[in-house]
């Protein structure tokens, strides 16, 4: 059968399952573009600027557990492309970014939207191509997600040069299972290695469970959940590892870290044994590593070898899927006798409590509206079960600390980048994959106005997102950094000149809604769900409040200043 | 830093454009070092390898050869300083050859059993393969006498296991 790149591009992408792409057209891609005009099967969503299409992809990943997709033309197409490629990298989360490129034959003659942008991408994608041969082109396709998906997933880029496809070959249907002989992730863990997890987290006294992003991504959550019920195990999460565990279980410590509860961190101080489960011991979950946990014998299962030992001794460690590792793990409990196990935990947990009971998460709820208000409100009214994106800074951490998740692939944020901008287009990539479900950003006032352009995007494709602005006129998490470390001088953290949130929604055909004070909270929120829209809300909230507790950068993780 | 000490990788990688700016890449990126770098073609087609020098401590070291490993590129990573190997290098020389200096030369060339490979009226140019004591040793004997240029391969290294 002979078929051009452009054809055999968006039938391999079909056989991968893809259905919904975010892209850019240009001179560059399209005929990949003129191919999907004639494809069935294929949702093209038309983003306003490529960073979003690729945040967008991230969140679809997230949301849909599936590999996200972009498509975008060569040069400044490519190079938009960058920060959301950085960002999915961080997180480790399965993207393939389809870029178009020069005819092999001008590359490298600084042709007209010519960048080498397998060498700008080279340190922040998993890995990535260069198609020089059409023959190649399916192979490279199919390798592209195999990676993307596989092992740690990761951002995977292709770049296309035209004329590979406008080139015409005789096409064969590559082996539907892709195999590479210099990549084979370990998923099965050593046996003989998880006997003696076993015994360690059964005898421990004052074990710890530390969740993280790869819990999420291998889906081990029900089989976390069963382990630290049965074993009766305190669970705290990163960031990234919120909803692995569920919130409201009486033995969820919430986030730890930097922002991280009281009793989350005081408990990481004071175990004796912590099993890290899909973490990568982050520095702003540590702070000074050596007297991280300094207590307790370190297990650490992931399935990336460079994750165990890079930034904390580890005493046991155990390469393989969290998932797999985890259903084992349970499976030789099975054949011990748990009985004592509860009581054994008693005072520990009594222990635990104790910190809960300190509630150091309390705020007050004068005249002025509070951010932490706002979020609460929101996890009470929607009962905790919207999907949360977020941008960065305060607001994203007030989400993470008062919207509790019960259910893992719910909450979507740029956890190892800390990009701002990312939510908006996160929700709209977060909506397309759960099309029926309530979908939040939870933003700030400067983040917001980085990605505001995807407002007209969401209005397109109905894509009935709701953006919760805490507007506190700052960049609001460095002028916490300048008022607590730098005496206060706001250098350049005032946020004098936002436009109006209201009119900026309208002018994009959404619905714009303001709240000034405390007793608009609800009939804010509770308007801006009951329209079947995209909505942006301005609450106007507490300038100068500042997120609790937080460990100064380097500390310990018990050095908290707390309200 | 403390406790760095020099150790030897071989890398059998994929002849993939950009297979070498990705290990070189990693280690610019981290903060790894490298020493010399030493690259070409293998007797299996489609296969190159990396001679790599680098200098670091236990726990670097780990995170350094955990890394190369998970280049997608990268088949195997085999750390040449902990099991028995030969260790070459090859340099070029460009000694000064005043007459009264010639023979000196010659003799030191046959004690070290290296080569003269060009000679014009002014220089010889030498070519030594060995170990890294022996090149040291040479280049002090011609020091005195007026070293223009040198072009060294960097360490190549083959473990003397079967495979
Ligand atoms: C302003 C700001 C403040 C922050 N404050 C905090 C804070 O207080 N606390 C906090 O926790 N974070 C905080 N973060 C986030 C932080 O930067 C990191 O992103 C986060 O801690 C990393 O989470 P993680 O360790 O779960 O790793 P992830 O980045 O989610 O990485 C996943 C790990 O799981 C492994 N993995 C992937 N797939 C699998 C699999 N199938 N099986 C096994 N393992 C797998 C990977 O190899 C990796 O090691 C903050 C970020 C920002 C922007
Ligand atoms: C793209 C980008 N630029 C700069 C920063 C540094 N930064 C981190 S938080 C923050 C302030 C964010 O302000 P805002 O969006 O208003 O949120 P708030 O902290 O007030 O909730 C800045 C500038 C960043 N994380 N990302």
């Amino acid at each position: 059968m002979n078929l051009n790149g452009s054809q055999i591009f968006w039938k391999i992408l079909k056989e991968e399952g893809v259905d919904t792409v975010f892209g850019y057209p240009g001179g560059a891609v399209i005929d990949l573009y003129d191919e999907l005009a004639r494809t069935k099967g294929i949702e093209h969503i038309l983003v306003r600027h490529e960073q979003g299409a690729v945040h967008a992809a991230d969140g679809y990943a997230r949301v849909s557990g599936k590999t996200g997709v972009c498509l975008v033309t060569s040069g400044p197409g490519a190079t938009n492309t960058v920060t959301g490629i950085a960002s999915a990298y961080c997180d480790s989360v399965p993207l393939v970014v389809f870029t178009g490129q020069v005819p092999t034959t001008l590359i490298g003659n600084d042709a007209f939207q010519e960048v080498d942008i397998v060498g700008i991408t080279r340190p922040c994608t998993k890995h990535n191509y260069l198609v020089g041969d059409i023959n190649d082109f399916a192979r490279i396709l199919k390798e592209a997600f195999y990676l993307a998906s596989s092992g740690r997933p990761g951002p995977v880029l292709v770049d296309i040069p035209k004329n590979v496809m406008q080139a015409t070959v005789n096409f064969k249907t590559p082996p539907k299972k892709t195999t590479m002989r210099s990549y084979n992730p370990t998923y099965e863990p050593n046996v003989k290695q998880l006997k003696k997890v076993v015994k360690a987290l059964v005898e421990a006294k004052r074990p710890l469970i530390f969740a993280g992003g790869g819990v999420v991504l291998s889906k081990g959550s029900d089989e976390l959940t069963r382990l630290a019920r049965r074993l009766s195990i305190p669970v705290t999460t990163s960031l990234m590892g919120l909803g692995s565990f569920p919130g409201t279980d009486p033995l969820s410590l919430g986030m730890l870290g930097m922002h991280g509860t009281y009793r989350a961190n005081m408990s990481t101080a004071a175990c004796d044994v912590m099993l890290g489960v899909g973490v990568r011991f982050d520095d702003r979950v540590t702070g000074k590593t050596d007297t991280f946990a300094s207590q307790a014998k370190i297990i650490h299962i992931d399935i990336d070898p460079t994750s165990i030992r890079k930034n904390v001794p580890v005493w046991l460690p155990v390469v393989g899927d969290c998932a797999i590792t985890l259903k084992k793990l349970n499976e030789l409990l099975d054949a011990e006798d748990l009985s004592g196990v509860a009581e054994r935990r008693r005072a520990w947990l009594d222990q635990v409590e104790e910190w809960r009971k300190a509630n150091r998460l309390a705020y007050d709820q004068k005249d002025v509206i509070k951010p932490q208000y706002v979020v609460q409100r929101l996890y009470e009214l929607t009962k905790g079960e919207a999907i949360i994106t977020t941008e960065v800074g305060q607001n994203q951490m007030w989400a993470a600390q008062y919207y509790l998740f019960d259910r893992p692939n719910r909450f979507v944020t740029s956890g190892g980048l800390g990009c701002m901008g990312f939510g908006l287009p996160a929700a709209i990539g977060a909506q397309m994959a759960a099309p029926g479900e309530l979908v939040v950003d939870i933003a700030g006032d400067s983040s917001i106005q980085m990605n505001s352009q995807e407002l007209a995007t969401a209005v397109q494709y109905n894509l009935p997102v709701k953006v919760v602005i805490l507007n506190n006129g700052y960049l609001g998490m460095v002028r916490q950094w300048q008022e607590l470390f730098y005496d206060r001088r706001y250098s350049e953290t005032r946020m004098s000149h936002a436009p109006d949130f209201v009119k900026l929604a309208e002018a994009y055909g959404a619905m714009g809604l303001r709240a000034d004070k405390p007793e608009q909270v609800d009939e804010t929120l509770e308007k801006a769900m009951a329209h079947n829209g995209p909505v942006i809300m301005d609450f106007r909230v507490e300038a100068e409040e500042s997120v609790y507790p937080m460990v100064p950068a380097g500390a310990p993780i018990t050095e908290m200043l707390l309200v | 830093m403390q406790d760095e000490q020099r150790h030897i990788l071989g890398l059998l990688v994929e002849n993939q454009p950009g297979v070498l700016s990705r290990v070189a890449g990693l280690f610019s990126g981290r903060g790894f070092n490298i020493e010399s770098l030493c690259v070409a073609e293998t007797n299996e087609p489609g296969v190159s390898r990396i001679t790599l020098v680098t200098k670091a401590n236990e726990a670097i070291l780990e995170q350094i050869k955990k890394q190369v490993n998970k280049l997608v590129n990268v088949i195997k990573v085999i750390d040449l300083s902990n099991v028995p190997a030969v260790k070459r290098e090859m340099v070029l020389i460009k000694v000064k050859a005043k007459p009264e200096h010639r023979a000196e030369i010659l003799r030191i060339v046959d004690i070290f059993r290296c080569k003269v490979v060009d000679v014009s009226s002014e220089h010889y140019t030498v070519e030594v393969t060995g170990d890294q004591d022996k090149i040291a040793a040479l280049l002090d004997l011609f020091r005195p006498m007026g070293i223009w240029e040198i072009a060294r391969t960097g360490i190549n290294a083959l473990s003397r296991e079967k495979k």
